[in-house]
């Protein structure tokens, strides 16, 4: 068989695996409600500048504190912004913080997690050790010691919540690698003169991309909470960047008779936490095979 | 292994975790900021503490603090110093207060441990029979609602539902209270710190009722999320179990299901709840800062929040290496407890 062909059928198999996943993920109500929300939360985050009535930085003080109306959805805070437009905007910082916290924990700790397994001895002990103090620090913690130290902002952000998440990929993956690496197929690999890095890349690590999947979505829904949580503490994205937990946080003061200034922010990140969190379970039922008996 | 030598076996491992743990925060507050000196006299702190008119000149706060940590020395040199004084529990000083790090911390301790101890009853007495409930019914609308709870209780933010529970219940109905107790009301004599556990101790009626009442919506924000993982774990592991063969056999002798469930399933179910219930203990002092700040709760989360706002910098710190050295020494002592529950442990 040609290579070009050998690909195609590849191709193919992994598109009916797609659609099979699809298949049993579908079957779950809260799944499929889950996805939902998610699929709009990225819409709404994309199209933030046109949803949007008002620029969310406007100052106007004379309409400040104002309830909820039709002129502002979700009421004004106390600068008079306007609260729909803080929130539909905040969705854009707080999926890519959460998305980028995810990809970049993930990825370093998939790289160590797949040398780690592979190599194995000393360098696998090394890393192993290593985890086990990461792992000892309660997260939320780790990442508030880290925020304090680098100063409040994005970067801080992204560094201090995917910090304390690296070593879990890594043990997730060097898990999947080491029951992987004694297969056949890589020992036909070995065989066949392909390097090291093509194995790990080409051969282990589409094998341990379900478990990496379901356990990115649902992080995903908790690097929104932690970064909120940050935020909230004055270390993370700092106002009047609109950002929901910084949002809330500035709502505290009014909670005795304007809840909306904090409500309606919150209510977005237990919403988008919960898509998340719904939509990884839904990933987990429909990738174990089995559930699919 | 004897169970003597399993626990000196499990001792002697937490000294490499808790020597990790001092390794990691030098290395975050020492050896990663450009300037740690910065970090350590924060600038907004000491603007404050000008402003206040108890400052003595920067310059001075400067020189101290340099000569304290040794930071005018090499590294390793410094490491050994800050050992050195965490081995002495010595955690520095507020530039902002000028107070001892740990005195404050300590002064703090049982207002944070009475209210972790709440959050983990509320965790447990309501976790634990929806879990049951939600076992013993599957697939039945009781367990699809367990379910939906136990999910938004994993995607609530913690300072959020705080927020709420204070409008609705405080601000609205009027009931429960922030702080520890009602204004103008003494403290019961100190006995463990714990003012819920001190009153009845010292058979203070009203500093009871005031005490309890003030605790009920901190605990129940905190605990909300436990509550949540420890059902989701008593389910799974309680239908577990109820697949096994024993419970087949137990059902073929006839004995009631009631009997079955509560008297021989459900201690066998228990036990990763147990385990669960020592790692939920880190995320309790994670979410505390949340809780605590929201609740006017004078604990250490307060403590480091308060720290955070001025970026005073050894409290956080502090507070930090507390909480993971008494998180460290929690799991200790569940693992120890499991053993006892669950002697294989011990073999494997």
């Amino acid at each position: 068989m040609s290579k070009r062909s050998r690909s195609l059928e590849d191709l193919r198999t992994s598109l009916t695996e797609l659609k099979l996943i699809y298949y049993f993920y579908r079957k779950s109500v809260s799944a499929m409600a889950g996805l939902v929300i998610l699929v709009t939360l990225i819409f709404v985050a994309i199209l933030a500048p046109w949803l949007s009535p008002y620029d969310p930085l406007e100052v106007d003080l004379p309409s400040r504190l104002m309830a909820p109306s039709f002129q502002h959805f979700f009421g004004t805070d106390s600068a008079g912004r306007d609260i729909f437009s803080r929130v539909l905007y905040g969705t854009r910082i707080s999926l890519v913080a959460a998305i980028g916290i995810v990809l970049l924990g993930g990825s370093i700790g998939t790289l160590f997690g797949l040398a780690s397994g592979y190599v194995g001895g000393r360098f696998d002990l090394l890393v192993m050790r290593v985890t086990d103090i990461f792992l000892a620090f309660p997260t939320f913690l780790l990442a508030i010691l880290l925020a304090a130290t680098l100063g409040p902002g994005m970067t801080t952000l992204l560094i201090s919540v995917s910090v304390p998440l690296w070593p879990e990929y890594a043990r997730l993956v060097r898990g999947s690698t080491l029951s992987e690496k004694n297969k056949e197929f890589i020992e036909a690999a070995v065989a066949s003169g392909e390097n090291s890095v093509s194995i790990l890349f080409r051969q282990i690590l589409p094998n341990v991309l379900s478990p990496l999947l379901v356990k990115g979505t649902i992080d995903v829904g908790f690097s929104i909470l932690w970064a909120a949580g940050l935020s909230f503490l004055g270390l993370g994205i700092q106002p009047p960047t609109p950002e929901w937990g910084n949002m809330v946080s500035a709502g505290r003061s009014y909670m005795a008779t304007k809840i909306w200034v904090a409500g309606f922010p919150g209510l977005a990140i237990l919403l988008a936490t919960l898509a998340f969190n719904l939509a990884g379970d839904g990933f987990r039922d429909a990738l174990d095979p089995k559930l699919r008996v | 292994m004897g169970l003597g030598s399993y626990v000196a076996k499990r001792l002697l491992l937490a000294f490499p975790s808790i020597l990790g743990i001092l390794v990691m925060t030098f290395v975050i507050s020492r050896v990663i900021p450009a300037d740690p000196m910065k970090l350590l006299v924060s600038e907004r702190a000491m603007d404050m503490m000008v402003g206040s008119g108890s400052a003595g000149s920067y310059q001075s706060v400067i020189d101290i603090t340099r000569h304290r940590y040794g930071l005018d020395k090499p590294l390793y040199e410094q490491f050994i110093l800050f050992i050195w004084l965490v081995l002495h529990g010595d955690l520095g000083v507020s530039v902002l207060t000028g107070r001892s790090v740990t005195a404050s911390l300590l002064e703090r301790f049982p207002a944070t441990a009475e209210l972790t101890i709440g959050a983990m009853i509320v965790g447990l007495v309501l976790g634990v029979p929806i879990g049951v409930v939600a076992a013993v019914r599957r697939n039945k609308p009781i367990d699809h609602i367990s379910r939906a709870v136990a999910m938004s209780g994993a995607s609530m933010p913690v300072f959020w539902l705080g927020l709420l529970l204070l409008y609705v219940f405080y601000f609205q109905i009027g009931l429960f209270g922030v702080g520890r107790l009602t204004e103008g009301l003494t403290p019961p004599t100190h006995i463990t710190g714990l003012y819920v556990l001190d009153s009845l101790l010292t058979g203070n009626a009203r500093t009871l009722v005031d005490s309890f009442s003030h605790l009920v919506l901190p605990s129940f924000t905190l605990g909300f999320f436990q509550m949540a993982l420890i059902s989701r774990v008593t389910r799974s592991s309680l239908l577990d179990v109820l697949s096994q063969d024993y419970v087949k056999a137990l059902r073929a002798r006839g004995l009631s299901e009631r009997v079955v469930i509560y008297k021989h399933a459900l201690r066998n179910s228990l036990i990763p709840t147990v385990t669960m219930s020592g790692l939920a203990f880190g995320s309790i002092l994670g979410g505390a800062v949340l809780t605590e700040t929201i609740f006017a709760w004078p604990g250490i989360g307060r403590y480091a929040t308060d720290a955070m706002m001025s970026l005073d910098y050894q409290p956080i710190l502090g507070s930090v290496i507390l909480a993971v050295v008494a998180y460290l020494i929690v799991n200790l002592i569940v693992d120890l407890i499991y053993t006892v529950v669950d002697p294989r442990i011990r073999y494997s």
